[in-house]
């Protein structure tokens, strides 16, 4: 027997100090990431503790829209859900001066061309909202 | 209890109950656990094992357990363990860890948000999803079902619930050393359906006091969501000691953890045997006791 018992919980999240301050430079097209105080790692988006150290980080650090492509991986396969249409490229980029890697899109290119080490630059939605899908993808820095 | 090796408590933090907490769990654990560890005089890399106790349905998010990992400095990778559960039971881990023999340091930590504005319907997610929460059956109206079953028995009782708080504890463990040494530790789970219990009792709360031992114990803190089971408590613990109730600012997951903290520091202020008891689930279902004595 198969019981439907839909289960819904409403909650009123508030994102946090941290995040906060991240997202509301996300709106004016800026990347905010912050330094370690300890081993001086610049993290994006920041979270306000350094996983290493654990210390609490407050110098603020302001990133530019370009970074490598560090690792990716082409989706070819269409589920359900799915945003986007395949194929599209996912990939970890790693925002010059950042020590971590952000995970989004590769776009603005055929992405049967992405690779490991390519350079990209953000490429931002007309009307930043607080959230990542601001930038709509990381494109090539010089044509592929 | 026979212990192969004698733990004690050497740290202690609590954030201070409040309304609304905006931090995240990272930084709420990042401060609490930075206070304990102050207060032991311990550096993070003399924890040998880390077990934290939390809720992600009551936090609001997928994986808030390991989010919260950032607050204590987890990589590279540290021993470490966590309880969907209030963080006494993430102590008991702890302590059951600290018996096997490698390790001779803990760092035990629980956060909790109230204020997400969930809690009740999280509780009740609790509750057998096919004879109870489709009635709307909720903790509360388990905890009127129990006050109206001691009114029959001619206790005293109304129903007045607990006010909920966003808050953290964190607790450093040792073995041997100084300050206050858990004596004794056990907790007790009764049965899931409350059609199979006297609710007038809490039989899972008087076998983990016989199996501790409550005798010559001069201060409780009790872990309670309703006044009635204050009343419960006393009696299934076998006190006639000052209680005190974490009930007025619970902290949803923290407030049995900080109870074990506050009878510790009990312990540091000079009484000789103080009790700590956490609670989970409705109608005090699960049952965790905690002796400290001097060192």
């Amino acid at each position: 027997m198969i019981f439907k018992s839909p289960t819904r919980l409403a909650y009123q999240v508030s994102a946090g100090p941290t995040t906060e301050r991240f997202l509301r430079g996300i709106l004016e097209r800026r990347i905010l990431g912050l330094r370690c105080p300890e081993c001086t790692k610049v993290y994006v988006p920041p979270r306000g503790s350094c996983p290493t150290c654990a210390a609490p980080c407050h110098e603020e650090v302001e990133l530019p829209h370009t970074g490598t492509v560090t690792t990716f991986c082409v989706v070819n396969i269409p589920f359900e859900g799915q945003l986007l249409e395949p194929p599209y490229a996912c990939a970890h980029v790693v925002l010059d001066g950042a020590d971590v890697p952000i995970l989004h899109l590769v776009g603005g290119c055929d992405v049967s061309k992405v690779h490991m080490g390519l350079r990209v630059v953000a490429e931002w939605s007309e009307e930043p909202t607080p959230t990542l899908a601001s930038i709509r993808y990381f494109k090539p820095l010089d044509p592929l | 209890m026979r212990l192969a090796r004698a733990i004690h408590v050497c740290g202690f933090a609590e954030l201070p109950p409040v309304e609304l907490d905006h931090r995240s769990e990272a930084e709420l654990v990042q401060a609490v656990t930075a206070l304990a560890l102050a207060d032991a005089g311990m550096q993070r890399g003399d924890i040998g094992f880390t077990c934290s106790g939390s809720s992600d349905y009551v936090m609001g998010r997928p994986f808030s357990f390991v989010m919260a990992l950032d607050g204590v400095g987890a990589w590279p990778p540290i021993r470490e363990s966590h309880v969907e559960m209030d963080g006494a039971w993430a102590l008991y881990e702890a302590f059951i860890r600290l018996q096997h023999g490698d390790v001779d340091t803990a760092l035990v930590y629980a956060f909790g948000k109230s204020s997400l504005g969930a809690l009740a319907d999280v509780l009740a997610l609790q509750l057998d999803p096919y004879t109870l929460a489709p009635l709307g059956v909720t903790h509360e109206v388990l905890a009127g079902l129990q006050v109206q079953a001691l009114r029959d028995r001619g206790v005293e009782a109304s129903l007045e619930g607990a006010e909920h708080r966003d808050g953290a504890a964190a607790i450093c463990l040792r073995v041997g050393g100084e300050g206050p040494r858990i004596a004794a530790i056990d907790h007790r789970i009764d049965a899931h359906d409350p059609g199979l219990r006297e609710l007038t009792r809490v039989p899972s709360a008087e076998l983990a006091a016989r199996a501790c031992g409550t005798e010559g114990v001069e201060i409780a803190h009790l872990h309670a969501q309703w006044a009635h089971e204050e009343v419960l408590l006393r009696e299934a613990l076998g006190l006639s000691c000052e209680t005190r109730s974490s009930r007025m600012a619970d902290v949803p997951m923290v407030s049995g953890l900080a109870n074990i903290g506050r009878a510790a520091q009990a312990v540091r202020d000079g009484v000789p045997r103080a009790l700590a008891h956490a609670a989970q689930g409705p109608m005090l279902q699960q049952n965790l006791v905690c002796i400290l004595e001097a060192a």
